[in-house]
C-alpha cells in the first residue's frame, strides 16, 4: 500500500513539476526512456547475468524509429513505439538465441562484442544510417494530428508515464510469476533448475527478448524526445551506464531502475550546467557509494549481486 | 603484391604489439584476481597522457631528445606505482569472492571517475608528442618506407612475451602466481601471501596497460575516448585468446592486428568491426577462446 | 518378471584415463529399493550422473522403460520421469522452502505462465503436501539456504518428488546427517516413497541403513559392479566385506 502511494505521489509530481519548471519535461521523458532500458538490464541481473552491450537494443529501437519516420509513411506515435518495441524484441530474440548459452564474463563480453559490431556498422553504413552524424527524428503525429512541439512534448511525457505504469505492472507480474522466479533460479542454482525439467536456455531467452523489447521502447522514446539518433547510443559505455542506472536504483523491483534513471538524468543536466566534465565522475562515485554503503540500491536491492554468483 | 604483403604484415604486427600490451595486462589481472577490470582502459589512456606530458617536458626543457624513450617507460612505471596498489587495496580487495556483475560494476565506476579526472587534468583537446617516432625515422626496404618505431614496438612486444614467460616460469613470484591461479585456497594454506600476489599481479597489469598507452602515444596522440576504445579492443583480444592465457593474448593480438591491417587496406570502412567479428567467430567455434579451458561443475 | 524401469547396458565412461564406468550392466525393477554401495571414487555418483544425462557415456546405453535415454539432457530425462537428489543438496538458497517446492510444482505443471504469480493457492496447497510428506512443516517459510543439513537433504528430496517421478535417484541421502538423525530421516523417507509410488535407487555408506531399508544391493568398485543381490546375502560375502565395507 505504502509503495502504491509512493508511486502515485511520484507520478503526480512528474506530471505537475514540468508545468512549473519546463526543462524538467525533457528530463522526465529521458528518465522514463533510460529507465525502460535499465529495467531490461534488471531482468538479466536477476538471473545473475551482466550485459555490457544492452544499449544495442536501445539503439535498435531508436534507429527503427528514425527509419520509420524518414523512410516510410508511418508517422503515428503509437504505431512507431509498437514497431520499435517489437522490432527490438525480435532482434533481441535472434541475438539472444546465441547469447544465453553463455554465463558470467563470457555473456558480458559477447554482448559487448555484438554491440560494438553494431556500433561500428551504424557509424560506417553511411547511406543507411547517416554515419557518425546520425539521423534526425521528425516529430511523430498523434492519432493523425500534427501537434505543436511544446504540446507534443507534454503529451509525450504523459504517454511515457502511462507506459511506465502499464509496462511496469506487466513486468512486475512477470517477475512474480513462475517464469520470473525461474529466472532468479538460474542464478542461484541452474543445475537444480535443469533437473526440474526446466530449460534455463528458454527461461533466459524469454527474459532476454523481453529485456531487448524494453530497451527498444526506451530507445524509441529517447529518439523522439531528443529528435536525433547517433551511433554512440550503441557504444559500450552507454551499456555500462544502463547497468549503472539499474544498480544505482536497485534491482529488487520495477521501480528501482526508474529512480536510478531519474537521478542519472538530473545529475547530467546539473553537471552540464554548472561543472563541465564532472558528470561521469559524479555518477561513478555515486555508484561506488551505493555499492559500498547502500547494498539495497537507491530503492531496491543489490543483495542478489553481493551473493557469490552461481549459488550453493 | 609482395610489397603490399610485407607492408600489411609490418602494420599488422605493430598494431598487434600495441594491442598486446593492454590485452595481456587485462588477461593477467583476470587470471590472478578473477576480475574483469573495466578500468583497465583508463590505465592505458592515463599512461598515454603521462607519457605525452613527460615527453613534452623533456623536449621543452632542452634535454637530450633520446631521453623521450626512457620517459615512455618511466611514465608507465609511475602510473603503475601510483595507481596499482591503491586501486587494488581500496577498491578491488573488497570485491573478491563477490559476483562478477558487482566486480565489473566497481571497475566501471572507477573507469567513469578516471574519464572525467583525465578531462579535468589534461583537458579535452588532443595531445601529440611524437619525438620518439621522429627520431627513429624510416627504413627504405625494397622501395617501401617503414617506420622504424613500428619495428621497435614489435620487438618490445616480443621481449615482453619472453619476459612474462620467464617471470611466470622462473621466479618465485611467478610460481606463487601460478599457484594462486590454480587454486587460491590451497595456495593460501601453503603459506603463500595471496594478498601480496594480488597487489603485484595487479600492479604489473596496470604497468602493461600504461606501457601500451605510452608506447602508442607517439603514433596516435591522445584524446578523450582513447581508454574506452583500448578497453573494448583488449576485451576482444583477451576473449579470443582465452581469458587468463598470456600466449593466447599474444596470438589473438597478432590475429586481430593482421586482420585490422588487411581491413584498412582492402575495406577501410570495416576496420573497426573486424576485431569484434573475429571475436564472435572464434567464440562461436571455441566459446572459451583459443587457449581457454572449461571447468565442469561438480555436483 | 516385469520389464525393468531402468536398464543400463555395457556402459563405459573414462575421465582422463580413470574408468568411472567399466562395462556396467544394471536393471532396476519397478517398485524396488536398490542401494548402491562401494568405496569413494568407485563410480557411484558417476552412475547417477550417467543415468540422468549429466555425464555422457563413451559407449553403452541407458533405457527408461524400454526407451533409450542415453543421449538426452538432464532436463529431458527429468521430464521423462527420473528425478534425483544430490550429495550436496541443490536448492534455491535465496528462496523459502515453500517457494522452492512451488517452483518444482510449477516446473511440472508448466512454467510458461507469466501473468499469474508463482504463489497461488493450488500450487501452495500441493507444495505444502510435499513438505508434509517429508515432515518439514516447521520449516515451510524458512530460507532454504539457512536450513540445517538434514532438513536440506529432505528438502532436496521433496523438490525432486514434485516432479512425480517414477524413478528417484538419491545420492547419499544421509551423508552429513548425524548417526542419530539418519534413522529418523529414512523413517520419514521410505513411507513417502511408498506413498508416491516411486522406485528408488540410493547411494549409501551406512551399512545398517542398507540392511534395513534396501531390497537389493549393488556393490561398486573401480567403475564396476562386483556383486549384486539381497543385502543379507551380499553383505555376508567376504570379498565385499573386505573391499567395500572395510571390516
Amino acid at each position: 500500500m505504502m509503495r502504491i502511494t509512493l508511486i502515485a505521489v511520484g507520478l503526480l509530481l512528474a506530471v505537475l513539476l514540468p508545468l512549473a519548471i519546463p526543462w524538467l519535461n525533457f528530463v522526465f521523458i529521458m528518465a522514463v526512456a533510460q529507465g525502460f532500458a535499465a529495467l531490461g538490464v534488471v531482468l538479466l541481473l536477476r538471473a545473475g547475468m551482466i550485459s555490457i552491450g544492452h544499449a544495442v537494443f536501445l539503439a535498435s529501437g531508436a534507429y527503427v524509429t528514425a527509419f520509420l519516420l524518414r523512410q516510410t509513411g508511418i508517422t503515428d506515435l503509437g504505431l512507431i513505439l509498437l514497431v520499435a518495441t517489437l522490432g527490438s524484441g525480435l532482434f533481441g530474440f535472434l541475438i539472444g538465441m546465441f547469447m544465453v548459452r553463455y554465463r558470467a564474463i563470457f555473456f558480458a563480453m559477447l554482448n559487448m562484442a555484438v554491440s560494438m559490431v553494431v556500433f561500428a556498422l551504424l557509424a560506417k553504413l553511411y547511406h543507411l544510417t547517416g554515419g557518425t552524424d546520425g539521423v534526425r527524428v521528425a516529430t511523430p503525429t498523434v492519432l493523425g494530428a500534427v501537434l505543436d512541439r511544446t504540446v507534443f512534448d507534454s503529451l509525450l511525457l504523459y504517454i511515457s508515464l502511462a507506459l511506465l505504469v502499464a509496462v511496469g505492472w506487466l513486468v512486475h507480474r512477470y517477475l512474480s510469476s513462475p517464469l520470473g522466479k525461474a529466472l532468479e533460479a538460474v542464478h542461484t542454482n541452474e543445475v537444480r533448475l535443469e533437473y526440474l525439467g526446466v530449460s534455463a536456455w528458454g527461461v533466459l531467452l524469454y527474459a532476454y527478448t523481453i529485456s531487448a523489447a524494453l530497451a527498444g521502447l526506451g530507445g524509441a522514446l529517447a529518439a523522439i524526445a531528443v529528435g536525433h539518433v547517433v551511433p554512440e547510443l550503441a557504444y559500450w559505455t552507454h551499456s555500462g551506464q544502463l547497468v549503472l542506472i539499474a544498480v544505482l536504483g536497485g534491482i529488487g523491483g520495477v521501480v528501482g531502475p526508474f529512480i536510478g534513471a531519474l537521478f542519472f538524468e538530473i545529475v547530467r543536466v546539473v553537471a552540464a550546467g554548472y561543472a563541465a566534465y564532472t558528470w561521469n565522475m559524479i555518477v561513478g562515485l555515486a555508484l561506488l557509494g551505493v555499492i559500498f554503503f547502500l547494498p539495497n540500491g537507491l530503492y531496491g536491492l543489490v543483495q542478489r549481486l553481493l551473493k557469490r554468483g552461481g549459488g550453493s | 603484391m609482395l610489397d603490399l604483403l610485407a607492408l600489411l604484415i609490418v602494420d599488422g604486427l605493430a598494431d598487434a604489439a600495441l594491442i598486446f600490451f593492454v590485452a595481456v595486462g587485462l588477461t593477467l589481472v583476470f587470471s590472478v584476481l578473477r576480475i574483469l577490470n573495466v578500468a583497465h582502459g583508463s590505465f592505458y589512456s592515463i599512461g598515454a597522457y603521462v607519457a605525452v606530458s613527460i615527453g613534452m617536458w623533456v623536449v621543452s626543457a632542452g634535454w637530450h631528445p633520446y631521453l623521450t624513450f626512457p620517459a615512455l617507460f618511466l611514465s608507465a612505471a609511475l602510473v603503475a606505482v601510483a595507481l596499482g596498489p591503491f586501486i587494488e587495496r581500496y577498491f578491488l580487495r573488497w570485491t573478491y569472492g563477490k559476483s562478477e556483475a558487482l566486480q565489473i560494476l566497481v571497475t566501471f565506476a572507477l573507469f567513469l571517475v578516471f574519464e572525467d579526472l583525465q578531462k579535468l587534468v589534461f583537458g579535452v583537446q588532443a595531445h601529440y608528442e611524437d619525438t620518439p617516432l621522429q627520431l627513429l625515422g624510416v627504413s627504405d626496404i625494397g622501395g617501401i618506407f617503414y617506420l622504424n618505431y613500428q619495428f621497435l614496438l614489435i620487438a618490445m612486444a616480443a621481449v615482453t612475451v619472453i619476459l612474462l614467460r620467464l617471470l611466470i616460469r622462473r621466479t618465485m613470484i611467478g610460481k606463487f602466481i601460478v599457484a594462486v591461479v590454480a587454486d587460491r585456497e590451497i595456495a593460501q594454506t601453503m603459506g603463500i601471501n595471496t594478498t601480496r600476489v594480488f597487489v603485484i599481479a595487479f600492479t604489473v597489469g596496470v604497468f602493461l596497460a600504461a606501457l601500451g598507452g605510452a608506447l602508442a602515444s607517439p603514433t596516435s596522440g591522445v584524446a578523450p575516448g582513447l581508454g574506452a576504445e583500448a578497453l573494448v579492443l583488449a576485451f576482444a583480444v583477451a576473449a579470443i585468446g582465452g581469458l587468463g592465457q598470456i600466449e593466447g593474448a599474444a596470438l589473438a593480438a597478432v590475429i586481430v592486428g593482421l586482420s585490422r591491417a588487411a581491413a584498412i587496406h582492402f575495406a577501410p570502412d570495416f576496420e573497426a568491426v573486424v576485431p569484434y567479428l573475429v571475436m564472435l567467430v572464434v567464440l562461436l567455434i571455441r566459446p572459451y577462446g583459443l587457449f581457454g579451458t572449461v571447468q565442469a561443475r561438480r555436483i | 518378471m516385469t520389464e525393468p524401469i531402468l536398464r543400463v547396458e555395457n556402459l563405459h565412461v573414462n575421465f582422463g584415463g580413470i574408468r568411472a564406468a567399466d562395462d556396467v550392466n544394471v536393471d532396476v525393477h519397478p517398485g524396488e529399493r536398490l542401494a548402491i554401495i562401494g568405496p569413494n571414487g568407485s563410480g557411484k555418483t558417476t552412475f547417477l550422473n550417467l543415468c540422468t544425462g549429466y555425464v555422457k557415456p563413451d559407449s553403452g546405453h541407458v533405457y527408461l522403460e524400454g526407451n533409450s535415454i542415453t543421449r538426452l539432457t538432464p532436463r529431458t530425462i527429468a521430464r521423462r520421469g527420473i528425478a534425483r537428489s544430490f550429495q550436496i543438496p541443490q536448492l534455491f538458497t535465496d528462496k523459502t522452502l515453500v517457494e522452492n517446492i512451488m517452483l518444482g510444482v510449477a516446473a511440472r505443471r508448466g512454467i510458461w505462465d507469466v501473468l499469474r504469480p508463482l504463489n497461488r493457492p493450488d500450487y501452495r496447497r500441493e507444495a505444502e503436501r510435499f513438505i508434509e510428506l517429508v515432515g518439514l512443516q516447521e520449516s515451510t517459510e524458512k530460507l532454504a539456504g539457512e536450513l540445517p543439513e538434514g532438513t536440506r537433504k529432505l528438502a532436496d528430496i521433496a523438490i525432486a518428488l514434485t516432479l512425480k517421478p517414477r524413478l528417484l535417484l538419491l545420492d547419499e541421502p544421509t551423508s552429513g546427517v548425524s548417526a542419530r538423525e539418519r534413522f529418523a530421516l529414512m523413517e520419514t523417507l521410505i513411507p513417502a516413497l511408498r506413498e508416491e509410488d516411486v522406485t528408488a535407487v540410493f547411494v549409501e555408506h551406512d551399512m545398517d541403513l542398507v540392511r534395513r531399508y534396501a531390497e537389493r544391493v549393488l556393490v561398486w568398485d573401480s567403475g564396476r559392479v562386483i556383486a549384486a543381490g539381497p543385502p543379507d546375502t551380499v553383505l555376508q560375502d567376504p570379498q565385499v566385506l573386505q573391499n567395500v565395507v572395510g571390516v
